[in-house]
């Protein structure tokens, strides 16, 4: 699935892209241009294709510059290793924030200047119309997403699960569950099932009691957890069967929803929120056209373009503002998405400053526990 | 020339190629899993300041100055991120102290240069313990000068879940966090397994293809070879094809009714995934130095024992198998050397429970990039392996070892 | 076989176990690899056998994925890559490997305990070990990501096969007849074009080809120091096989695997040829 999502999008980029000498296509650029390219990393599947969809086409068009995307599953290992060995083959890349601070630190990110962010449609100053906390040294903020669970009924048949709590109840939901295999948004998930108070969380986390606490809570289910690993696999996995509940990526749920009309319920208790950005990799030869991209991106209508296709929350006031429909099913998107009061009755904001520091060691951790 | 030179000269290329493409990065791995220059490099003068600190209470105001000195420029450079994350390996909590503490020192250093204020070591003292009350403390300072060790035994604690205690001396890690002793001795109990499975299917089958007319030893050799040649990656896409869940085998097993169609069952990405492709991965290793020492047994001696009143059992036990134990050696240990070191087949089939200490050595060269305690953990390997060699050249003699 | 016991009950249970024992192992040896060839035909983009190919229908069967291999450069890239880092690896792991062989194999050959054992070392070493020190090593030198590397990395795994097969060749080599060739005038290179080479060139030839095997069905090396532009066969499976199975690789598969069939045909005929000859020799 991963594979075939991949290929449309590239099908959908080759249709979109000039083809040389080929002067009749609108919008498209003069010959030469049609030349220069840059590399896109980000998450695969359907949020790809949001992305693809929501602004790459436009920015193609408009630059002439192609946009080859490549999948990965998140973390700053790759570009690490790209920046160390001088061969930078990866431009702009799609990072959780805690990254984009962890590798702005270490030099493997270039410093994004404020002035490349553009103003609003309504000539909003950007300093303003980035939700706090969006955008960091090198890191432009495009979304806001969630971590949440979801189940299957029909899969899951009887009383319908509300609570985070009610993920770990195994006596009342028998049955396999999904979770990323990641401590991230799993210790949170542990230690809010557990009643610890949301603001407590990576304060109980910072000790050797909170944490124990946490893995506890998940040593209750682990014999019936089903890891995964790209964004693409919890509605699969809900889909087959092969698990009751998953924990996923709000908008992966979302899109099953609409697009392939799979009867999922999204649980927005104790959902876990957290900020995506845009960066552009130190030493990349293509800087100034990820540059020209990073602008494009973190236009409100971007964000805004994104949104139309999948539930994730503009980082910018005004591009939140432009949210309405589903271009392809109409579906009212306002509802799905994370930062709807609605759904924010009981939210964690990820605290990207606590897993930066702590990463490396609940790795180590959560693998232990996980071989154990 | 003399013959001496010219054979030693014929040689020689390839021991040079052997040596630097190979014996240098051994070499080289070694030398990373206890020399460790990169904090040290990074924050010279603060460890010179540290060097006559006795780790009691907190160092001289020298030394407060040098580090703020070195991390604002380091902040400046981009380079302290790096130098935080190495720290951090030995304290965790200490990248924020050093990320957070630097932005403040630097926002300090401006402050006082606009009004003339004199940065002195008294004066970096108070600012930097305003600034994070840890800095007043012993801890941040000892995390610092041990990661500024260039010659350093920690990673190769961490490979036997050692840690350093509060009082300075060395314990095991708490039961939650030992990981690699673990991961170890499944590593050896697996390829052990392994081994012995190969032995147990691949003892009869050497002896079938040894004993039968030629013209049949060759087909029956072929189908020995076919998998030895085809590729790794071939061979494991297949059992994934036959064992999983949607796969050909469970298919089988609910179209013969054994098994109902939720039941089928996990037969792979788990610990049996990896024993199944690993078993079938390494048995012609077993079986082809099995029958080339088995071939060179004369039928006689086994008819002979027979015809002298041994059981057939007895004869096979007490003539044959003594006879084939260098084959059984060599085969052996080919087998649970090559598995021990195995990577790919776990990493695709093994799932959460299969996997073994390369798959770890794996994850921290490439992703979590702590590559000193990468080279400790295969550096321990390494000699595991020599020391499975030494055993073996004792007993044997490893000059036995060959393509089969 | 064996007499005596031979018409005891429990003898003829044994035996027949024996015989069901070894057919059910050499049913597991092959039949994994034999499953891959039908299915890479599937019509369908399913990993298992579908009613239509049990009836043998026509319909069932399709060469789509064989198609689909040669659309793009989703896999004609990566073979390319696999072809240019073998054939280097080959040729430098050959000469060199050849050479030493033949200086090992020399009675005068000083040290060859010591030197086999290090000429040895790459092949019997956990290649997770080796591929670490080399990622290190490499990419201090600033030759990770590069294809020469990969190329010195797989030429070093190699180039044990060739000496193993070529001293092989040579067990037995009566040196006398170097001595007197060179006795009766003949400069050594001749004398090697004229005696030894014809002697080694089976051993050359098979080597190679277990160099160039390796090679191509080398993955640790390449997952560690390759880059994008190195992508090769095996790297483009592995991938493959991580995100989803596409049915595609099965027919990649079916290839490597008439690759493994040429190859081992071709060893084997060598071996014979090379017994043979020794026979007459002999």
């Amino acid at each position: 699935m991963v594979r075939a999502a991949a290929a449309s999008v590239a099908a959908l980029l080759a249709g979109c892209a000039p083809q040389a000498g080929d002067g009749t296509a609108p919008g498209s650029p003069g010959p030469g241009a049609s030349e220069e390219s840059i590399t896109v990393v980000s998450y695969g599947g359907s949020y790809a294709r949001a992305c693809v969809l929501g602004y790459h086409e436009s920015f193609t068009e408009e630059t002439g510059i192609r946009v080859d995307l490549e999948d990965f599953n998140g973390g700053l290992a790759q570009i690490r290793a790209q920046v160390e060995a001088g061969a930078v083959h990866w431009d702009v890349v799609d990072l959780g924030v805690a990254d984009t601070i962890t590798g702005c630190d270490e030099g493997v990110l270039e410093l994004i200047e404020p002035e490349l962010l553009p103003p609003g449609p309504n000539g909003e100053p950007p300093a303003d119309d980035f939700l706090p906390e969006t955008n960091t040294e090198c890191g432009v903020g495009t979304l806001l997403y969630s971590t949440i669970y979801a189940y299957n009924p029909e899969t899951l048949p009887g009383p319908a699960p509300a609570t985070l709590a009610d993920f770990f109840d195994l006596e009342r939901f028998p049955g396999r569950r999904g979770m990323q295999r990641k401590p991230e948004a799993n210790l949170e998930f542990a230690l809010m099932a557990n009643g610890v108070p949301k603001e407590r969380i990576y304060e109980l986390l910072g000790t050797e009691e909170g944490l124990d606490r946490a893995f506890r809570k998940l040593d209750t289910i682990k014999d019936d957890v089903v890891w995964w690993e790209a964004g693409a696999q919890p509605p699969q996995l809900l889909a087959d069967g092969e698990v009751i509940m998953s924990t996923a990526w709000n908008g992966r749920i979302f899109n099953a929803q609409v697009l392939e009309d799979q009867p999922f319920v999204i649980v927005w208790d104790g959902q876990v929120m957290d900020r995506g950005q845009l960066v552009v990799v130190a030493g990349t030869p293509h800087l100034e056209g990820a540059l020209r991209f990073m602008r494009h991106a973190a236009r409100s209508e971007s964000m805004a373009g994104v949104g139309k296709y999948i539930a994730y929350s503009p980082a910018r006031r005004s591009g939140q503002a432009l949210i309405d429909r589903h271009a392809e099913t109409g579906t009212e998107m306002w509802p799905h998405m994370p930062t709807n009061p609605a759904n924010m009755k009981n939210f964690l904001m990820s605290d990207w400053e606590w897993w930066a520091d702590h990463r490396d060691e609940m790795q180590e951790r959560f693998a232990a526990w996980l071989a154990r | 020339m003399g013959p001496r030179l010219r054979a030693a000269g014929l040689a020689l290329p390839l021991v040079a190629f052997v040596s630097v493409t190979f014996l240098g990065p051994m070499v080289n791995l070694l030398t990373k899993s206890f020399y460790d220059p990169e904090v040290a490099d990074a924050l010279p003068e603060t460890m010179a300041a540290l060097r006559d600190w006795d780790g009691q209470g907190t160092p001289s105001d020298e030394a407060f100055a040098a580090t703020a000195r070195e991390f604002v420029a380091a902040r400046t450079e981009r380079t302290l991120g790096r130098t935080a994350n190495r720290v951090n390996r030995v304290a965790s909590g200490m990248r924020s102290t050093i990320m957070g503490g630097s932005r403040e020192m630097a926002e300090a250093a401006a402050v006082a240069e606009d009004a003339g204020v004199e940065m002195g070591g008294a004066f970096w003292r108070e600012t930097m313990i305003g600034i994070d009350s840890r800095w007043g403390g012993p801890e941040p300072w000892r995390a610092l000068r041990a990661a500024g060790q260039r010659l350093t035994a920690r990673h190769y604690l961490k490979a036997l879940d050692f840690e350093r205690g509060p009082d300075g001396g060395y314990q095991r890690a708490p039961e939650a966090w030992r990981i690699y002793v673990p991961l170890f001795w499944r590593t050896f109990l697996v390829s052990l397994g392994v081994t012995l499975l190969c032995l147990v299917i691949g003892y009869p089958v050497a002896h079938m293809i040894a004993n039968s007319p030629p013209k049949r030893a060759n087909v029956l050799l072929l189908l020995v070879l076919l998998p030895f040649w085809t590729s790794l990656l071939v061979r494991t896409t297949s059992w994934i094809v036959l064992l999983q869940n949607q796969g050909i085998v469970n298919d089988f097993l609910v179209a013969i009714g054994l098994i109902g169609d939720d039941g089928r069952i996990a037969m792979i990405y788990n610990m049996t995934g990896t024993f199944v492709a690993m078993t079938h991965v390494l048995l012609p290793f077993l079986v082809l130095p099995l029958y080339s020492v088995m071939r060179a047994i004369p039928p006689a001696y086994m008819n002979a024992a027979v015809s002298l009143g041994a059981t057939p059992f007895q004869a096979l036990r007490r003539v044959y198998w003594p006879q084939t134990l260098p084959g059984v050696g060599a085969g052996c240990l080919l087998t649970f050397i090559l598995a021990i070191g195995y990577y790919i087949t776990p990493a695709l089939v093994g799932g959460q429970s299969g996997q073994l200490i390369s798959n770890m050595i794996a994850y921290h060269v490439q992703t979590s990039l702590n590559w000193g305690l990468a080279a400790a953990l295969a550096a321990l390997l390494l000699g595991g392996v020599t020391l499975l060699y030494v055993v073996y050249d004792r007993l044997v003699g490893i000059d036995r070892i060959g393509l089969g | 076989m064996m007499v005596g016991g031979a018409l005891s009950p429990g003898y003829r249970v044994a035996r027949w176990g024996y015989l069901a024992f070894c057919v059910a192992a050499f049913v597991f040896l092959i039949a994994p690899i034999l499953v891959l060839v039908p299915l890479s035909f599937n019509a369908e983009p399913y990993f298992t056998f579908t009613e239509g190919m049990l009836r043998l229908d026509p319909e069932a069967y399709s060469l789509r994925w064989y198609r689909s291999i040669l659309d793009g450069d989703e896999w004609t890239r990566p073979l390319a890559n696999s072809l240019i880092i073998g054939i280097s690896a080959t040729v430098v792991a050959t000469v060199l490997g050849a050479a030493a062989a033949l200086g090992l194999a020399h009675p005068a050959m000083p040290g060859r305990k010591i030197v086999t054992a290090l000429l040895i070392s790459p092949m019997i070493t956990p290649v997770i070990i080796a591929g670490v020190g080399m990622f290190f090593f490499y990419s201090s030198l600033g030759l990770a990501q590069t294809h020469v590397g990969i190329i010195l990395a797989h030429a070093v795994f190699g180039a044990p096969f060739v000496v193993i097969t070529v001293s092989a060749t040579l067990a037995g080599f009566d040196w006398t007849v170097m001595r007197a060739a060179a006795n009766l005038g003949a400069n050594p290179l001749v004398a090697f074009r004229r005696v030894q080479l014809p002697l080694i060139l089976p051993g050359v030839i098979s080597g190679s080809l277990f160099a160039f095997a390796a090679s191509f069905d080398e993955l640790v090396i390449v997952l560690f120091m390759g880059g994008l532009e190195q992508r090769t066969l095996p790297r483009q499976m592995w991938s493959g096989i991580r995100e989803e199975i596409s049915p595609t690789i099965l027919a990649v598969a079916t290839f490597l695997i008439v690759f493994a069939l040429l190859a081992l045909s071709t060893v084997e005929w060598l071996r014979r040829r090379g017994a043979s000859g020794g026979q007459r020799a002999g």
